[in-house]
């Protein structure tokens, strides 16, 4: 593989969207959105995992956004084997593929189990846990929007606090989703002491590939999170996805690191500096929390979430020495 | 070989024997021994070339079989009673993938209330969702049936359950021939996978499919399931000739010829019925026996030609549709429609409550049926916890009397 150029940069051991010999694993004419993360995540993950392995990946997806939008009968958006069972399920049939493989002799082929937050956090923890704590060879991506989005912006156990969805409407003294501060779910990963457990978002495309790159070839089980906006869900215009997409790491809501064996092993600084209330001013999601009933406690709380985040993964930059 | 053996453990060596390549397990009551054994034979290189999985619920158990299965190996799980209910998403989903897994099903009743003893409840929780059914009478045919489970199952590309009484088989020691490795090398051949997740040759299992093919797949489904009475009746013959024993097919009569009265089951049951038939007979009755060997796909037509020179149908059932009645009687009614025959449901044995020989012969000697009977019903109870809500009050929009 040549080494393509970006500008006037020379970009090494990576593959960008521009290259011709991109495998393209999620190819174009599906059916997502304008401007879904998720489909660019997919992409990218299973892009920069093809790379790794010399085309040897298997794909198990849960129910979700990413399997109706990319394979309604008789047409498909896949280019790499590619099997969906149901919404809860997808760690455990990748558990199932990959003790099949072993038995053919075919470990080798690398198997990557991906869905949503929804069946991920939620309908399908006790598969996801399952699939941890047996260390079973699966490699699970979880494309993070923080709701149900495939069926119309309802709240997932990942919802951040605040947020307005079809189902944590606010009203009155409700401010949305007040119970709560998102399910976290590479902690839960990270408390199975499993060799490899790291975030990523599509606002860092080469921070991705690098963690799909480093996993794939781990033994054992693996978590990557990645953080995915969704225009339609959060309410932004869909040019801003990437923008969004780097506000939320760059605030320090969504801080990007690495965990193996439970342990804390590295995070991405942050290096250009949001504040947190331009990140939740660029959604429609939050505007709740500003104008007329704007309630400070609530944006304090947000600003908590952020400083911890700060503090216990050592965003501040320079931190890392 | 004849040993003597749990139920539980003649279908683990059996199963062992089909050379499954994957074997996932989680614990219900009464399908654990199979599971157990299983994992013996494996641990101790009985059993090799095989996975066994210890997965976090029935949900991950079948989930992962459908992995393996569609990844190309032959794979097996059990369950029982609410294990299965919990497993039932996935279970629609393996028929529909085509994806021939064999699964044995240690019957047991269906909570609330919670029971862990033997009745046909969670069977037929499933029976419309497109997986074969057997069910079997002895433990010499719960282990035979899983060689010929997974020989249909691959032959058609649908997944099949193997139904075994729970306690009454899974438990019981009886003398079972187990065949030899050989014997059942040649009767079931390596797996040839349909389907398999190739690197080489990259294919979407399980795709979305909309409105206008939607009814076609289903419409095959059918089509298919009803093509396949003629190929499971041939595996059994084919099973019978090869090791001697009639096992599978799809019925299986007794003292049929100039019977009056037919008394139609399925599993265990069918032993203690044959015993009352002939004692009937012996005190000059004319009662036959059918046993219903292969449940789905439903052998309407073989059914109809061994009922159809009957009088009277007496059809002992383990379970009951609330709100409707008895579930294989009516689907008998249906197979018989316009032969001059009555059809009497006897619904029975419900949550392992015992089924005797001498209430059988009490109820089957009767001149006068009740369309349905709950057999060995306890009336004291029933007269006590009744509480009849009186339907003309309901129609004149009073508050309804409860009945003291």
């Amino acid at each position: 593989m040549s080494h393509p150029t970006i500008g006037n940069r020379l970009v090494k051991n990576v593959t960008v969207q521009s290259m011709r010999d991109r495998p393209n694993c999620l190819t174009s004419g599906h059916r997502a959105c304008q401007g879904c993360g998720e489909a660019l995540g997919a992409r990218c993950v299973l892009d920069a995992a093809y790379a790794a392995t010399g085309g040897k990946i298997a794909v198990v997806n849960a129910t979700g956004c990413l399997e109706v939008f990319s394979c309604v009968y008789p047409e498909n958006s896949w280019q790499v084997p590619w099997l969906h069972s149901l919404f809860g399920n997808a760690p455990a049939v990748a558990t199932g593929v990959a003790a099949a493989f072993k038995q053919q002799g075919k470990s080798d082929v690398r198997i990557i189990a991906q869905g949503g937050d929804g069946a991920l956090s939620d309908i399908g923890m006790g598969c996801l846990s399952g699939m941890f704590e047996r260390n079973d060879d699966v490699l699970c991506v979880c494309y993070d929007n923080q709701a149900y989005m495939n069926t119309g912006v309802q709240r997932s156990g990942a919802t951040p606090a605040f947020a307005r969805t079809a189902t944590t409407l606010p009203t009155g003294n409700y401010l949305g989703n007040d119970a709560q501060t998102g399910k976290n779910l590479p902690k839960i990963a990270m408390a199975h002491e499993i060799p490899y457990v790291a975030t990523a978002s599509i606002g860092n495309i080469h921070d991705l590939e690098e963690k799909v790159t480093k996993a794939i070839h781990i033994r054992g089980a693996k978590y990557l999170h990645v953080h995915v906006p969704c225009p339609l869900g959060w309410g932004y215009s869909p040019s801003d996805t990437i923008k969004i997409a780097r506000a939320a790491v760059q605030c320090g809501l969504f801080p990007l690191f690495e965990m193996e064996r439970g342990k804390i092993m590295k995070s991405t600084p942050i290096k250009d500096p949001v504040k947190v209330d331009d990140y939740l001013k660029s959604q429609r999601r939050f505007a709740h929390l500003f104008g007329k009933s704007a309630s400070p406690e609530a944006l304090a709380a947000l600003q908590d979430i952020a400083d911890n985040n700060i503090r216990d993964y050592a965003l501040a930059e320079n931190a890392n020495g | 070989m004849l040993r003597q053996l749990e139920g539980s453990h003649a279908i683990a060596r059996s199963v062992a024997l089909c050379r499954p390549r994957v074997v996932c397990a989680y614990p219900i009551s009464p399908q654990t021994h199979i599971l157990e054994g299983l994992e013996e034979l494996i641990r101790s290189g009985k059993l090799q070339n095989c996975e066994y999985l210890n997965v976090e619920s029935e949900m991950g158990a079948l989930s992962v079989a459908i992995g393996a299965e569609a990844a190309g190996v032959r794979s097996y799980t059990a369950t029982s009673s609410q294990g299965l209910l919990y497993m039932i998403e996935a279970v629609y989903n393996a028929s529909g993938l085509e994806l021939p897994i064999v699964m044995t099903l240690g019957n047991r009743a269906l909570g609330s209330p919670i029971n862990i003893w033997n009745d046909h409840s969670d069977a037929m929780s499933v029976r419309d969702s497109g997986w074969v059914m057997f069910f079997a009478e002895t433990n010499q045919e719960a282990a035979d049936l899983h060689i010929l489970a997974f020989m249909v199952a691959e032959k058609m590309r649908c997944p099949v359950i193997v139904n075994v009484d729970g306690f009454i088989l899974t438990h019981a020691y009886d003398r079972v021939d187990i065949p030899s490795q050989e014997a059942v090398d040649e009767f079931l051949p390596p797996y040839a996978p349909n389907i398999s997740l190739d690197v080489d040759s990259p294919m979407a299992v399980g795709t979305m499919v909309p409105p206008e093919y939607f009814m076609e797949v289903r419409c095959l489904a059918h089509r298919k399931h009803e093509d396949s009475l003629a190929l499971i009746e041939r595996a059994g013959s084919t099973f019978e000739e090869k090791f001697g024993r009639n096992s599978g097919g799809l019925l299986r009569g007794y003292s049929l010829q100039n019977a009056d009265t037919i008394v139609v089951a399925m599993g265990s049951v069918a032993g203690t019925i044959k015993d009352v038939v002939d004692e009937l007979n012996h005190e000059g009755g004319k009662f036959g026996e059918l046993t219903i060997v292969c449940y789905r796909p439903f052998p309407r037509e073989a059914l109809r030609n061994s009922l159809k020179n009957s009088k009277r149908i007496i059809v002992v059932e383990k379970s009951l549709a609330v709100g409707v009645g008895g579930i294989l009687s009516q689907e008998i009614e249906l197979a018989m429609k316009g032969c001059n025959v009555e059809i009497i449901s006897v619904i029975a044995g419900l949550g392992g409550r015992n089924i005797t020989k001498s209430t059988l012969k009490e109820h089957f000697s009767k001149k006068n049926h009740e369309k349905m009977t709950f057999l060995d019903l306890r009336n004291d109870i029933i007269a006590d916890q009744y509480r009849p809500i009186c339907s003309a009050a309901v129609k004149a929009e009073k508050t309804c009397p409860i009945q003291p």
